[in-house]
């Protein structure tokens, strides 16, 4: 099916505060207006999304934050694809959020985050390829004098056979961002794909490979600064005073300012001078209101929540609460996620040059405008005197978006040294220390099984914070906070249960830690798989029944969610017993548009875990390239093993307790398990990546666990039990 | 005040001796390849070679080394990314956000300067580095590669 698209009749719609749910984009915007010349070497711009040099090559604009994941090179795939432009000649840049301010959003969301990139983008970047390709081939035709409709573009190359004529893009280029765009196009069945839907190398290894890469940390600016800076360490704390005068003398120091209420900063010559007089420094903290909190006091906030009479509804289905008090059996269950710090490789940093008529951010973001939104709140100047300069990411996993707490900072202390660029760096303490944290949750299930072990009725009582109320207001209904709920609703395309009880409840007591939550890789789904899926596993173990059979029977009318499973089950050889020793656990889930499922093996010799072997199969509806999906499925078991395994942070007098990898341990090459990773795009949406598969790592890795021991874990991390 | 030898190249240096041989490379040297991750020797991002055995910068005072020790960085580790090591990375593509991958590459480097056919145990034992992109898989496969590809020259 070739969609045809006008670009007319779409409008598009401007939304600077876009939600959970993305904001729409129409397409008669980007393309009528006029091109610019852009960068030193003004090569033509033929559209937004497409600059191409005299020398054939191709700049292919992406608006997304590449930090890993792989999307700078598929949205490129995308464009590419379109344009039938040669791969060879294709490099990318990024736009700046103040051009795309300055061009009406030309570009779209910069937002990189709920695995949104490819597929909330796909459809306009690949018309932006389109058209430009139809404006190459039109420029020629003009040339030529011949009809368009003669003319093909293959290869980088517009030819007209009647006539045994070609041309290169780069020579077109000029004449054809003068061309009027079409009014309509037509996008390419993704199985005639011969660039997108390929396994390609990505755009950018080579850098990677010999120190070359920069990131925000090793950027380097006439006349820079290096600020190194210590928040208050309580939630909810500031400064109350500190003795700028004791470190003035040490070596490199520049100055000691305070930054907001909050935090203090030295400014030095180095990094490490601002950090060797930082720890000198001394500051006196006004501790603030929590210093009574604990991980143990806010675990009895949640499970009070857990028995608690009022609680928003994400899923209702007959009536869970009369099958239930009514049921000959039932079984309950309790589980909890604990608080987890995103960790990136890359510290928080940012680097600020202000003056009074101008600020300019150079950070890596997954949320350029987000970004400049925050640059120029701290400036004090109207965003259009403001600049951000996006940098590649040390890793994002949802720290880098909504919050720009960093960059807020660093326009603080370059505010107080005008003229003179200031690198802010924060240190692997001060990162640890200032996270915006996986939320904590729990959750007590109860399900009924009648005298044949069928579920009956299932009672899912969330208890636990929320993310939306702290940082996305907006995105509330009513006070519920609907986020808290993926993978666990009734419809929608983001993520919807995979099974059908007849009388079903999943209900959430919010309860709000004075800790501060954020998107973690996975966000909520991480949580909500661990307590759907290892308590199918209990229902199955009560009913007396194979856990995937008992999965099976729920899963008639979810045929997507039920392939997935299916596949790793098959792959594992779910039907054969599994070698001597060795232990089978199973998992599914959809989330982020994908449907995802994991099967693993393990084996526990005298209380140690050994993950021998994961199988996870995504279904995500297209797939723009294979090579890139594979390894964010695979990475996604790293970061959700690490959650399963080691992940927690704990709070004790206010504030967290882990400050470094010495006492936040995260997976590392010994343990982690094979991967093998099934690819099933049944074709018809688009579903994210980088997420969803983190979400059955842990269930499936902990039914394994039960399977093996008996044991059943319901209280993450794995570290804090014993298994022999 | 002090010199090192790095990549090669005698470099002099003023700098407090207690700092950390990284902040040096960093930001006296001005090769920022070797990477910042905790500071406290747990992440591995800082690895670099002395005398061609891998060792973590950060928390190792510059103080420490001997001014005819040879310090090489990711920068000096080939001029043009033909170590077999990075010959095996790109074959693979083995780098995500890449933030941890000089270190790995380093690590990997003098794994297989001591042990030219490291066996998986091996591997495990010495490559501690922390990806929290999750490339271990792709990390091991290209260390074999390189032992492969070393393996081949030696023989050829
Ligand atoms: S920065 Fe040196 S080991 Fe982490
Ligand atoms: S590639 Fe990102 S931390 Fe390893």
């Amino acid at each position: 099916m070739n969609a045809t698209i006008s670009l007319s009749r779409r409008s598009f719609i401007i939304g600077v505060a876009a939600t959970a749910g993305g904001l729409s984009l129409g397409f008669n915007v980007p393309f009528i207006k006029p091109a610019l010349a852009e960068g030193s070497e003004a090569a033509p711009e033929i559209n937004a999304w497409v600059v191409i040099r005299p020398d054939d090559t191709v700049v292919i604009r992406i608006a997304r934050s590449e930090m890993g994941q792989g999307t700078l090179t598929g949205l490129a795939q995308l464009v590419a694809e379109e344009l039938n432009c040669d791969w060879s000649k294709v490099t990318t840049e990024y736009p700046s959020p103040a051009q795309n301010l300055a061009r009406d959003r030309v570009w779209g969301n910069f937002s990189t985050g709920g695995s949104r990139g490819i597929r909330e983008s796909h459809e306009y970047v690949r018309i932006g390829g389109a058209v430009a390709r139809e404006m190459l081939i039109a420029a020629a035709a003009a040339e030529w004098g011949v009809p368009a409709s003669e003319c093909t573009a293959r290869m980088g190359m517009v030819t007209h056979a009647a006539s045994d004529r070609a041309t290169f893009y780069g020579q077109l280029a000029a004449a054809a961002a003068r061309m009027t765009p079409p009014a309509n196009v037509t996008l390419k069945d993704p199985k005639d794909w011969t660039i997108a839907g390929k396994p390609l190398p990505r755009l950018d290894t080579a850098d990677k490979l010999n120190g070359s890469q920069i990131y925000g940390t090793d950027l380097k600016l006439p006349n820079m600064l290096n600020a190194a800076i210590r928040a208050c360490p309580y939630f909810g704390g500031k400064v109350e005073s500190f003795d700028a005068a004791a470190v003035a003398g040490m070596p490199g120091v520049r100055t000691v300012v305070q930054v907001d209420e909050t935090a203090v900063a030295v400014v030095a010559d180095t990094w490490w001078r601002a950090k060797t007089a930082l720890d000198a420094l001394p500051i006196v903290w006004d501790e603030g209101p929590n210093r009574q909190v604990t991980s143990a006091s806010i675990a009895a906030m949640l499970e009070e929540g857990l028995g608690a009479n009022d609680a928003f509804v994400g899923a209702r289905q007959g009536d869970a609460g009369a099958v239930l008090s009514a049921a000959g059996r039932t079984v309950t269950a309790t589980y909890a996620f604990p608080y987890q710090n995103h960790a990136t490789m890359e510290p928080m940093n940012a680097t600020a040059l202000y003056t009074p008529e101008r600020c300019e951010v150079w950070v890596p973001t997954q949320n350029g405008e987000a970004s400049l939104a925050a640059a120029a709140e701290a400036a004090g100047l109207p965003v259009q005197q403001c600049e951000v300069h996006k940098i590649h990411l040390g890793g994002g996993f949802g720290r880098r978006g909504n919050f720009q707490d960093y960059v807020r900072q660093a326009v603080s202390i370059a505010r107080q040294v005008p003229g003179t660029p200031v690198k802010l760096v924060w240190s692997r303490e001060e990162d640890m220390l200032h996270g915006a944290y996986h939320p904590t949750t729990r959750c007590r299930l109860t399900g009924a099984l009648d005298a044949d072990g069928n579920l009956t009725a299932l009672h899912m009582r969330i208890s636990g914070q929320s993310i939306l109320a702290a940082v996305r207001p907006q995105g509330m209904q009513n006070g519920m906070d609907p986020v808290v709920f993926q993978g666990l609703v009734l419809s929608g395309t983001e993520g919807t249960l995979g099974y059908t009880v007849d009388n079903l409840l999943v209900d959430h007591a919010m309860r709000n830690p004075p800790i501060p939550p954020g998107f973690w890789r996975g966000v909520n789904l991480n949580q909500n798989a661990l307590y759907v899926e290892c308590f199918m596993d209990e229902l199955a173990h009560a009913a007396g029944v194979d856990p995937l059979a008992f999965r099976r029977k729920l899963m008639a009318k979810h045929p997507k969610h039920l392939a997935v499973l299916e596949a790793v089950a098959e792959r594992i050889g779910w039907d054969n017993p599994p070698a001597a020793g060795v232990h089978r656990g199973l998992a599914q889930i959809m989330g982020f548009g994908s449907y995802v499922a994991a099967a693993a093996e393990v084996s526990v010799t005298d209380g140690q875990l050994r993950i021998h072997r994961i199988v996870a199969a995504t279904d995500p509806g297209h797939v723009v390239n294979p090579a890139q999906v594979e390894r964010q499925v695979e990475g996604s078991f790293v970061y959700g093993l690490s959650a399963c395994i080691y992940g927690e942070c704990t709070v004790n007098g206010g504030r967290m307790e882990q400050e470094n990898f010495d006492s936040y341990e995260v997976l590392r090459m010994a343990e982690m398990p094979e991967v093998e990773t099934i690819i099933l795009p049944s074709g018809g949406f688009w579903g994210g990546v980088g997420e969803p598969t983190i979400a059955v790592a842990a269930p499936a890795v902990l039914n394994a666990i039960f399977a093996a021991t008996g044991k059943r874990i319901r209280t993450l991390p794995l570290k804090n039990h014993d298994l022999s | 005040m002090a010199t090192l030898i790095i990549n090669g190249t005698p470099r002099d240096i003023e700098v407090d001796p207690d700092t950390p041989l990284l902040w040096v490379i960093r930001e006296q040297i001005g090769l920022t390849g070797t990477k910042y991750g905790c500071g406290v020797a747990a992440c591995g991002a800082c690895t670099i070679h002395i005398d061609g055995v891998a060792t973590r910068s950060c928390a190792l005072p510059v103080s420490a080394v001997e001014p005819d020790q040879q310090i090489t960085t990711i920068e000096g580790l080939s001029p043009d990314s033909s170590h077999p090591v990075q010959q095996a990375w790109l074959a693979l593509d083995v780098p995500q956000c890449g933030y941890c991958q000089a270190g790995m590459i380093m690590a990997a480097a003098g794994l297989l300067m001591q042990n030219p056919n490291p066996a998986d145990e091996d591997i495990n034992a010495e490559i501690t580095n922390i990806c929290r992109c999750g490339t271990y898989n792709r990390v091991r496969a290209a260390i074999k590669l390189a032992a492969k590809a070393g393996e081949a020259t030696q023989r050829g």
